[in-house]
């Protein structure tokens, strides 16, 4: 290998690490932006309001639909552990604990930032390219305080309602499996599982979770709109970022924050 | 040709003042070169050239969109790039824009992308946005279509669109991004029409950057020809039409090559074979 293909590839890497640093200082920016002008979205909260049902109400179907499947898969997979160790009455204290900690706020994180990142990034990317955003700039309206914030808000303020919504409907289907296909006492279900769930930490965990996966995934979207060569193939590399951004930011959160949660456990 | 044969108007401020405009997108390649330009009030004037002779920069500095490398671009007395946000925003207050395709809210009705700019910078009632909106929109002829989307308009009626939205806040000076690209011969000469009895109906300035020669010179009062960044030609319709300038010539004639070369700069096309077949 000559020494030019060296240097050559240790400009590229330095070139990419310098991008990479300065793509996140850029982001960085942009969250204290969108934080600033967080009061113009909350004074035309109509305006958030309408995010909220683009990104969290038509989220409605892919939410409920996949925490009923999980939650019966959960009910069946986790009885069938339990079972093992005679343990088949415990069937509601694990699902609950299992979705309200983990899979509710995980699982629909990763569904959210699939269904409505996407969708954000997309229509602000598109509005780049079709020069939406510079005809608002141009009749001197911000489009960080008309578009951006609360398209934000919009996703956190979504985030822990699906997140608890997939918690509710897993739980349901757990229910069905367990106690209706499989016969585990419907008492002994529920009777358990208030038991054994606390509000906090368990739920409040689980919603702290979710609070921090929408603002993550929320604001890598619009900032992908936002930062998206204004082209089709911008477009369509930033909506991909979103996602898989997203996804992995959701995952690593997770790791770091039930670190800082579940501290104690072991000890 | 005369250099300039358009005065200012001594008591106040012309819409627009470049002097000495140098911009480009990086250090080594300006895109404009010293650029002079008065653009006086009430006037409806052209900026041309052929694509990526830096038209539509010129627009966009003029918007504040870019700042320039150096000189200045003075809008209505004020000095562009020495505004902050605030005093950017106050001036676009005064400024409307037509974007090459329109650049229409595709969320909102043709109705509320008309009535956006009223609603974000004024406190009227809606009975009386009602009332301008339809106002507007009857002026380009389209006050019919105020409950459809922009995705059910055609090319031509979302440029009137556009233009009723550019008018909505009765601008001081209205900026037109290619105004004419795309239009069936009808929606063209409608556009056309439009720029100009509104420019004079609202006693406002319009600059129209443009490659359609034919257009402008039905409706604009001045014209400006640019090449590689330069003004190298300007003058009235009846100057442009005269002119025996070997640019002018080449635009107004539609001549495929001349002062404007057919070819993107090569090395010699026997070359090609030969250094292959080396």
């Amino acid at each position: 290998m000559s020494l030019s293909t060296i240097a050559g590839g240790l400009r590229r890497i330095g070139a990419g690490t310098r991008q990479a640093i300065s793509r996140i200082g850029f982001a960085a920016r942009f969250f204290v932006a969108v934080i600033l002008h967080t009061p113009a979205a909350i004074r035309r909260i109509q305006l958030t309001l309408r995010e909220v049902y683009f990104a969290g109400v038509l989220s409605l179907v892919v939410i409920m639909v996949s925490g009923l499947f999980v939650g019966m898969v959960l009910g069946l997979q986790g009885f069938d552990t339990l079972n093992r160790y005679g343990a088949g009455d415990s069937l509601g204290i694990f699902v609950g604990l299992s979705l309200v900690r983990e899979l509710g706020p995980v699982v629909a994180g990763l569904l959210f930032a699939s269904r409505a990142g996407s969708a954000i990034t997309a229509e602000i990317g598109l509005m780049k390219t079709t020069e939406q955003l510079s005809a608002m700039e141009m009749m001197a309206v911000d489009p960080l305080a008309r578009i951006i914030a609360p398209r934000f808000w919009g996703g956190v303020i979504s985030m822990p309602l699906l997140a608890a919504l997939f918690s509710v409907t897993g739980v349901f289907g757990a229910y069905l499996v367990g106690v209706r296909l499989i016969g585990v006492d419907n008492g002994t279900f529920w009777g358990n599982m208030q038991a054994g769930i606390d509000f906090w930490p368990d739920v409040t965990n689980g919603i702290i979770k979710s609070f921090v996966f929408g603002i993550a995934v929320s604001l890598i979207a619009v900032f992908e709109g936002f930062d998206a060569k204004p082209t089709a193939e911008g477009v369509s590399s930033a909506t991909t970022r979103t996602v898989v951004g997203g996804s992995l930011a959701i995952l690593a959160l997770d790791f770091v924050l039930t670190v800082f949660m579940f501290r104690g456990v072991g000890e | 040709m005369p250099q300039s044969n358009v005065q200012s108007v001594p008591e106040t401020p012309n819409a627009v003042d470049m002097a000495g405009v140098t911009f480009g997108y990086d250090r080594t390649r300006p895109v404009l070169k010293g650029i002079d330009m008065i653009i006086p009030r009430g006037k409806v004037v052209a900026i041309m050239g052929g694509s990526g002779c830096g038209k539509t920069t010129l627009l966009r500095l003029i918007g504040g969109q870019l700042r320039a490398q150096s000189g200045q671009v003075l809008v209505d007395g004020q000095e562009v790039s020495k505004l902050d946000r605030d005093g950017l925003f106050a001036l676009r207050r005064k400024i409307g824009m037509l974007f090459q395709f329109g650049a229409l809210f595709t969320d909102l009705s043709v109705f509320e992308n008309v009535a956006f700019p009223i609603r974000e910078h004024t406190t009227l009632p809606d009975t009386l946005i009602h009332d301008l909106v339809v106002m507007k929109l009857h002026a380009v002829g389209l006050r019919g279509a105020a409950s459809l989307r922009p995705a059910e308009l055609s090319g031509g009626m979302a440029r009137r669109v556009a233009l009723a939205r550019a008018v909505a806040l009765d601008p001081m000076l209205v900026l037109y991004d290619e105004p004419f690209a795309g239009l069936d011969p009808i929606s063209l000469g409608v556009v056309g029409q439009l720029i100009r009895k509104l420019n004079d109906a609202l006693g406002s300035t319009s600059v129209v950057v443009t490659h359609d020669i034919y257009e402008s010179l039905k409706i604009v009062d001045y014209l400006y020809f640019v090449s590689d960044g330069r003004i190298i030609a300007q003058g009235n319709p009846d100057e442009v039409r005269q002119s025996t300038d070997p640019f002018v010539r080449q635009f107004v004639d539609g001549e495929p090559d001349g002062p404007v070369p057919f070819h993107y700069p090569a090395r010699p096309y026997a070359e090609e074979f030969t250094s292959r077949v080396a």
